[in-house]
């Protein structure tokens, strides 16, 4: 029997470190501009990264033996870019059978195939928050992701040891499916009771299960195990940061509440293109904000929006960050976050944050990654001109220090699965409204379940 | 003594006051005579004139040039340092016809049935749009505006961004737009055997061809007596006649090398290809064609998963190269001010900056039909100009100062109205606030 354990053990062991292990490079990256993002602009500089870390920053630093040097004279090296909004390597977005699917998980459907992760390389994008889309008011777990292109195990895309995070949403997605059947929540008031009406079901279910653990009677019998409750509780407990879908300054305000209530504190609203108008309220509370540069008038909600969102949130001291909700807008996060200096004149810093260091704080993981700083991972992406320039050419990516984009000698044709039933290669005329954006895949989803249609 | 002081206080406190009053002041355009001084003008057509003057009078360029006189009653306004470059004209928006994407009511442009060329973009254009002015301030001052959905959706119309009625805004060119039967699959929603795509482009083709056909024959018996009211027909014969331009939506190669076949046994001399997304897969046969294209949006993945990465950003480039007229078009409505962006990518992906501003100015006034009166800076040619604090198509780059026909267009919009609004907003957080007890626990 113990023999047994023993063995049970070591597979178990054995088929854990497979997993873990991912590839690991090292590389000396020469006389460079690092853009560091914390510590200034670093002329003619190298990078040393020795197994997937950053090891050394300086001039004239020697190549050990067996690595690999790369000459970067007269380009521009960044942290790798962070996307705090995306569903790109998912094969599903939206659990929407249920208002509260808070049992439900991303990490569950990573698809390593997709070809979107190679193009978003290919932009300088080392890791992309792989989000549950907004269909329903509290959505299912999400996934922090390194784009670790090429592999074909989902569990060597994920972002070790990156916090928890779950998607909510709010507004017109989640009140669509009730509003077309004439259910709750059917409006802006129906959202809030149903986040009140969840989180008092959790607080309960914890007291239950606290009473439980309390209880010395041998004989006690336990609650019953309820996984979405479960993921409500470690909400409360603050093990689980909420990445909130929203648009409207008053439903942006009304959750802060529905918070402040439940003594919840880690909060990024997703979107909020009109967080602007209460960005003093989001500073005051902690709250940050992860928008688009320029998207509006898509739909209502988003009619009275503005370009200086990223600038006026900065102003007033909210953690921003530019996201993509989008495999095309992935590929030039760069210029996203340039146009924050025509809408409002941020600073190289600030405008480079806002696809760095920023999302990565808003995910948690500013510990690893978000920064060219000793220490922290080598995800890192190369430029051919300022990242900040129209102009500017991503031309290499690592991540973990492992070269996984090379302009100069990357071959045309990427994919790494191809159907073999496909006998003609499908062509699909580009229409940016139908890629990979949460909205649109909300509406799908629930067109797909309530009616005969697939 | 104080009263003098008084009197100093008062000359300096009010102008603050009527500053603070700004937010209630209607802001118009303004006619007149305007001299642009000490600018680095981009003419486009006349090469770039260093420290240069411009002088717009009566909406006309009247002069251009390093040495030109300054009218005594022109006002003046100095660009030292600054850029000046004819208006940016995009080739393929929906600007006008689309307030919200998401609300059908608000949507003008594709209207019931598969054969409706009579109908025009130009009527359903909203003059007072938000869209418009957010998209003018960013340089933008000439869009084609499309109808769109079925083979042959309507009647397309260059419009200038500013004017209070429809008329005030056409810029002079119509055309006719027609969605050529794709042989490609049906996107992401709808997928057929090829044998069943096979079939409906045969069935769509016979569908469209029908039409031109009996458009031909009209254009023959025409002067008729009894010939009958026929709106959808009589739409085409100016195209048949050679009299006005056809605009043909095909994307992939395939589609792209139908068409031009297509355009070839028909004989029709003004024709445009657009989309053209593939057209780098045949460049050379587009260029021999001598067919000029819209191509766009550039910001676009590619239309095959084993395309290249950044297929869609050389595409114009390649096109280009090949000996192709090439116009840049965004296929947007809102974000019709990413213009400049969408040429910048092309310029740096191949085309070189030089032929992609001319993409999105002459070239594409050429191609719409409109290079008589807009596309370059010219004497004679209408005031649609901007000047910018450096290159428009740089990210950081500002626009300070707007002329659309002539008219000195306010520097404003409702995106930059909520941005003087909120940035420090008062009031600001109030006390005790509800929602923010966390902190003050």
């Amino acid at each position: 029997m113990k023999k047994n354990i023993l063995i049970l053990t070591l597979i178990l062991f054995t088929g854990f470190v497979a997993n873990a292990q991912v590839k690991k490079g090292d590389v000396l990256i020469k006389n460079a501009t690092v853009l560091t993002i914390t510590k200034g602009t670093l002329e003619n500089t190298d990078v040393l990264v020795r197994d997937g870390k950053i090891s050394r920053i300086g001039k004239n630093l020697k190549a050990p033996n067996g690595v690999q040097e790369i000459d970067a004279t007269g380009k521009f090296v960044m942290p790798g870019i962070i996307d705090a909004h995306s569903h790109i390597a998912l094969s599903a977005v939206n659990e929407g059978t249920s208002q509260v699917t808070a049992e439900v998980n991303m990490g569950d459907v990573i698809d390593p195939f997709d070809v979107s992760i190679y193009r978003a390389l290919a932009g300088g994008v080392t890791s992309t928050h792989a989000l549950h889309g907004s269909a329903n008011v509290i959505g299912g777990e999400s996934e922090t992701l390194k784009l670790r292109y090429g592999t074909t195990n989902p569990e060597e895309m994920k972002f070790e040891d990156a916090p928890r995070t779950i998607k909510f949403a709010l507004g017109e997605n989640p009140t669509r499916g009730g509003r077309s059947r004439g259910i709750q929540p059917s409006s802006r008031m129906g959202v809030e009771a149903m986040l009140r009406n969840s989180f008092n079901d959790a607080v309960a279910y914890r007291a239950k299960w606290d009473a439980y653990k309390a209880d010395k009677n041998p004989r006690k019998v336990a609650p019953e195990y309820d996984l979405r409750m479960e993921t409500l509780v470690d909400i409360l407990d603050g093990k689980v940061l909420v990445h909130c879908h929203s648009y409207r300054a008053d439903e942006i305000y009304m959750l802060m509440k529905v918070f402040t209530d439940f003594g919840i504190k880690k909060l990024t609203y997703q979107h909020a293109n009109e967080a602007y108008k209460v960005a003093s309220e989001l500073a005051e509370f902690g709250a940050g904000a992860s928008v688009f540069a320029d998207w509006w008038a898509y739909k209502l909600e988003v009619y009275w929006s503005t370009a200086y969102n990223a600038t006026i949130l900065t102003r007033n001291g909210v953690l921003t960050s530019i996201n993509s909700d989008s495999g095309e807008l992935i590929r030039h996060l760069f210029h996203e976050a340039a146009k924050t200096q025509k809408y409002g004149d941020l600073s190289d810093d600030e405008a480079l944050s806002l696809i760095t260091l920023n999302p990565a704080k808003q995910l948690g993981i500013d510990n690893r990654v978000g920064s060219i700083e000793v220490g922290k991972d080598a995800d890192i992406a190369i430029f051919e001109g300022h990242p900040l320039s129209v102009y500017a050419i991503p031309v290499m990516t690592f991540v973990d220090g492992v070269k996984y984009f090379d302009r100069a000698t990357d071959i045309d044709d990427q994919r790494i699965y191809i159907n073999p039933e496909e006998t003609v290669e499908n062509i699909s005329i580009f229409n940016r409204h139908d890629e990979d954006r949460c909205m649109e895949e909300g509406v799908v989803s629930f067109e797909a379940l309530f009616s005969n249609k697939k | 003594m104080k009263r003098i002081f008084q009197i100093l206080i008062i000359a300096l406190i009010v102008p603050l006051l009527s500053f603070g009053q700004e937010d209630d002041q209607v802001m118009k355009a303004r006619a007149g005579k305007f001299a642009l001084t000490n600018a680095k003008i981009y003419t486009v057509t006349n090469g770039i004139i260093e420290n240069g003057t411009l002088i717009i009078n009566n909406g006309i360029i009247e002069a251009v040039g390093a040495n030109v006189t300054i009218p005594d009653d022109a006002e003046v306004i100095d660009c030292k340092g600054k850029e000046i470059y004819p208006g940016m004209i995009d080739s393929g928006t929906k600007v006008g016809l689309q307030e919200i994407e998401s609300i059908d009511v608000s949507q003008d442009y594709s209207e019931s049935g598969a054969l409706t060329p009579q109908m025009q973009a130009l009527t359903a254009v909203n003059p007072n749009s938000a869209v418009i002015p957010v998209t003018r301030v960013s340089g933008v001052t000439t869009v084609w505006t499309t109808p769109s959905g079925g083979f042959l959706p309507g009647t397309a119309a260059a419009i200038n961004l500013f004017g209070y009625t429809p008329d005030q805004m056409f810029a002079g060119a119509k055309g006719i737009i027609m969605n050529f039967p794709s042989t490609a699959g049906g996107g992401r929603f709808r997928r057929r055997s090829p044998e069943e795509q096979a079939k409906a482009t045969e069935r769509a083709l016979k569908t469209v061809n029908d039409a031109w056909d009996k458009a031909e024959l009209y254009a023959k018996i025409e002067g008729a007596n009894d010939v009958r009211n026929y709106p959808e027909i009589e739409a085409l014969v100016p195209v048949v006649k050679g009299e006005m331009q056809l605009f043909i939506e095909a994307n992939a190669a395939k589609d792209i090398l139908a068409a031009i076949d297509w355009v070839k046994t028909r004989g029709y001399k003004k024709v445009v290809l657009t989309g053209v997304s593939e057209g780098w897969r045949v460049a050379e046969e587009i260029a021999k064609s001598k067919i000029p294209v819209i191509a766009g949006p550039i910001q676009a993945i590619p239309t095959r998963g084993s395309d290249r990465y950044d297929a869609a950003y050389a595409n114009p480039g390649i096109m280009s190269a090949a000996g192709v007229k090439v116009a840049l078009r965004t296929g947007d409505t809102e974000n019709v001010r990413n213009l400049p962006y969408h040429a910048g990518f092309a310029a740096s992906y191949g085309m070189g900056r030089e032929e992609a501003l001319k993409a999105i100015t002459i070239n594409a006034a050429e191609i719409l039909g409109v290079s008589n009166s807009i596309g370059s800076i010219e004497v004679g040619k209408k005031a649609n100009v901007f000047v910018s604090t450096g290159d428009p198509f740089e990210t950081a780059s500002k626009i300070t100062d707007l002329f659309i026909d002539g008219y000195k267009v306010p520097m404003t919009s409702q995106q930059i109205r909520l941005y003087d609004e909120f940035l420090d907003r008062t009031p600001g957080v109030k006390k005790n606030d509800p929602a923010i007890k966390i902190i003050k626990k």
